[in-house]
């Protein structure tokens, strides 16, 4: 008896200390009850499908909001890169050399959003605000405004199966999208570099007097921030066969409210990036559950904002 | 004049039960300039800070106009005619001068709004006749130091003070500024009004002070008309007969020099030289605002020097930032544990390791976990660092526990020199004797010590030579042989010994 009352004392502990994980757990069991389509194989690779993208975006996130900082830039870098990735396709490129292009330009642009916050003493949300602006302005110069579409292009069908392709019957962008947090996880769990992130995150002084080089740390959080972005760009422009001008806007809200229900704090040198992964789960399933139950797509942001609010207020009162 | 114009009769203060000022007596005199002297802790600021509705007594009272009055804000003292000019400014930069005097008591018209023309009008008469010649309309932040005091002086005039008390205020004039500053005090006091003047410096005493209270270990101790005093009769006062402590020194084989410092210079510090020697605990002793910690930040590389060499272990160095002054074995354990010592969100283990976590990494940077926890709780155990858990946040522990986490990260960076910087603020007393005894053994280890201290006491029971700093310069050099409180005392105030 008394051993059965301690493990359950477990469980409910668990579920007290990751309270987002229990509305997420709880949320969908109740969907489940009320509309027999939720919890289901194919509905369940769908929502994990479509969590991919923002949740690839919202672990470069992380990394940078943990050290403080943020970056508003994430969706134009994934326009841009994707806009490379499908010029050189359609121009009869080798598919593999596009994406190394993509990867490249993903750095690249972190790294210039690093150096000009960090060299610059730009502060980090005026800084990545304007290479928000800039690269959707030289994404849409780059593609005249109008859609880059590879759809025909044989030598492309590789990318297929990077947005829509399935390996042992799950999505290939959730394996993409595993993988990531797992590095991700692994780096601020158990590398240097991780620890390094949540000393310059909590106090940027007394880091810098421990002899840690900050700014290279900053630099390099934007730097997978811009990498991961131009990877959820793979996969957009994989999925749709077309690099859209105007994709990703509104995305970097997305990353950061998932960064944010995931209990990463604001102010930098807290939080977790599987938080983020299950901040990016409630938002997908959130809406998801919402058009199964057919409510309007209205009444679905009056929700996620109340979510949203409700995270944090919950994460402060722990 | 002898007339008393307020009176704090038998003031008690006290921090979280420590006491800090003991049955206070102080008078401050009708047109009077009165100079509060005594060491660093010995109460100065939390009396002015009382007598400013900034701190509230526990006992004792105040008597102002024959009346007793009890002060709950400053700016219920600013409406008695009472105002501070703090060490610090206080003055919003982005305003204009005339906003900056008038902030809070704006000359308003109808409807409540700002009277600008008489509000700059007012502002401009009160520059002229305190004869500065800085326009009502230019910038706060433009300024320079001492022209932002006088800003500070005319808003005490605008509140028609009686009562105006200066910390420390020629901490950052040159002396051109200082020159200014005296004669508008000289003012002030030709026109009935009385100033507390708390300085360390002996020579503003004698120039424009007319009484001194010197404060001792939260007690007056002496006041006297400065027509009768001379330095070495303040200093005395000041430093009192030696307490009885426990000795800590120990008698070592001082072994080869480690450090040089030749001649080296920035903003903050001047011509510094001295050389330091492996099994050394050299002290550095000095009143607030004397350099000691602006010198150990540069030798620590975090800030940087312009003229000047450093020499370690004979060899030339150029040190540029704190990694590289680590990688050669300087280690600075800083004051403010709160804010630069450590990172106190963070754990016990993250912290001791924060400095040294190359040491821990394999391939990769990926760190050995468990030879880092190995290594955390053998410090927790040598320093007897009292923890549930390596995991335990550092926030959540005592200062003295929080220091010996510091002390214990500066440890595992392997240091030939490590500079502790005031060691022992905010530890108690048990602690504290255990902190000398790691210093101790660290020495006999063959680490060479730098001992920064405001604690008189504490540098003359460990230090082996101790370095007097004044003004950002180094006023002498003291051997055990020569080391008393007055010879310190004399030195930290730039009195010839």
């Amino acid at each position: 008896m008394s051993k059965y009352k301690l493990f359950s004392n477990k469980y409910i502990k668990l579920l007290i200390k990751y309270p987002t994980l229990t509305f997420l757990i709880a949320f969908s069991l109740s969907v489940a009850i009320f509309n027999t389509q939720f919890l289901t194989v194919g509905n369940i690779f769908n929502v994990l499908r479509q969590t991919s993208v923002n949740a690839v975006i919202a672990a470069g996130m992380t990394f940078v909001i943990i050290t403080g900082g943020i970056d508003l830039s994430v969706g134009s870098i994934l326009a841009f890169s994707g806009a490379i990735l499908a010029k050189i396709v359609i121009n009869d490129g080798n598919v593999l050399f596009g994406i190394a292009a993509l990867v490249i330009i993903g750095i690249l642009l972190g790294l210039l959003n690093g150096i000009i916050i960090c060299k610059g003493r730009v502060q980090p949300f005026i800084a990545t605000l304007g290479t928000m602006i800039l690269l959707r302005g030289a994404t849409l110069v780059f593609s005249d405004g109008r859609p880059i579409s590879f759809g025909s292009v044989e030598h492309a069908r590789i990318l297929d199966l990077v947005g829509a392709g399935y390996f042992l019957g799950i999505p290939i962008p959730v394996y993409i999208m595993i993988i990531i947090f797992a590095f991700g996880y692994f780096l601020l769990k158990h590398m240097r570099l991780g620890r390094y992130i949540y000393a310059v995150g909590c106090n940027e002084k007394a880091a810098r007097i421990a002899g840690i080089n900050a700014d290279n740390i900053k630099i390099f959080a934007y730097t997978i921030c811009g990498l991961l972005s131009a990877i959820a760009g793979l996969i957009v422009t994989a999925r749709l066969s077309s690099a859209q001008p105007t994709t990703g806007a509104g995305y970097e809200l997305d990353a950061i409210a998932a960064v944010v229900i995931g209990g990463t704090s604001l102010s930098g040198g807290r939080g977790s990036i599987i938080g983020t992964l299950v901040g990016a789960l409630i938002i997908s399933v959130l809406n998801n559950a919402l058009n199964i139950l057919d409510v309007s797509s209205y009444y679905q942001m009056v929700v996620k904002g109340a979510v949203i609010i409700m995270a944090v207020i919950l994460d402060r009162s722990k | 004049m002898d007339n008393i114009l307020l009176k704090m009769k038998g003031i008690n203060k006290s921090f979280s039960s420590v006491p800090v000022l003991h049955n206070v007596d102080f008078n401050i005199y009708q047109s009077e300039v009165m100079a509060l002297l005594g060491e660093n802790g010995a109460g100065k600021s939390t009396l002015m800070k009382i007598l400013s509705g900034i701190y509230s007594k526990d006992d004792g009272e105040i008597i102002y106009d024959n009346e007793i009055i009890d002060l709950k804000s400053p700016f219920q003292a600013y409406k008695k005619g009472i105002y501070i000019v703090m060490q610090e400014l206080n003055l919003i930069s982005e305003f204009t001068v005339a906003e900056a005097i008038f902030l809070g008591i704006e000359p308003l018209k109808m409807l409540r709004t700002i009277d600008w023309n008489s509000l700059n009008k007012r502002a401009a008469e009160l520059l002229n006749s305190l004869k500065l010649s800085f326009s009502e309309q230019e910038f706060v932040k433009n300024l320079s130091v001492g022209n932002q005091k006088m800003v500070e002086l005319a808003r005490a005039i605008v509140f028609n003070a009686n009562i105006i008390i200066m910390d420390e205020p020629t901490d950052a004039l040159t002396n051109v500024e200082k020159d200014i500053l005296f004669n508008v005090i000289r003012d002030l006091k030709s026109n009935g009004k009385s100033v507390v003047y708390i300085t360390h410096r002996l020579d503003e005493v004698f120039e424009i002070c007319d009484r001194v209270t010197v404060l001792r270990d939260g007690k007056v101790v002496y006041e006297e008309k400065t027509s009768k005093v001379t330095k070495g009769i303040l200093i005395s006062r000041m430093v009192g007969i030696s307490k009885l402590k426990e000795d800590y020194w120990e008698n070592c084989e001082k072994g080869e020099e480690v450090l040089k410092i030749n001649r080296i210079g920035n903003i903050y510090i001047r011509d510094i030289t001295f050389s330091l020697y492996e099994k050394e605990i050299l002290g550095i002793f000095g009143l607030v605002g004397s350099g000691r910690t602006a010198l150990a930040k540069t030798i620590y590389g975090y800030y940087k020097y312009n003229s000047g060499e450093i020499f370690l272990r004979k060899r030339y160095v150029k040190l540029k930032d704190c990694l590289r002054s680590k990688e050669l074995g300087i280690i600075y354990i800083s004051e403010d544990r709160k804010n630069e010592g450590l990172i106190v969100e963070l754990t016990v283990k993250d912290n001791v390791t924060l400095s040294s976590l190359r040491k821990y990494c394999k391939l990769y940077g990926v760190i050995d976990k468990k030879k880092e926890d190995s290594s955390v709780k053998s410090y927790v155990n040598k320093l007897n660092i009292k923890v549930n858990s390596i995991d335990d946040k550092v926030v959540c522990l005592s200062g003295g526990n929080q220091q010996k986490v510091s002390i214990a990260k500066g440890l595992d960076c392997d240091p030939i020199i490590l500079i502790l910087d005031e060691p022992t603020r905010g530890v108690d007393v048990g602690a504290r004797r255990e902190i000398y005894n790691i210093i101790n053994e660290l020495k006999r280890k063959g680490i060479a010590i730098i001992f920064i201290s405001s604690d008189i006491d504490e540098i003359l029971s460990i230090c082996d030579r101790v370095m007097v700093m004044y003004k950002g310069a180094v006023t002498g050099i003291l051997g055990r042989e020569k080391l008393s409180k007055n010879n310190l005392m004399s030195l930290a105030f730039n009195v010839k010994i």
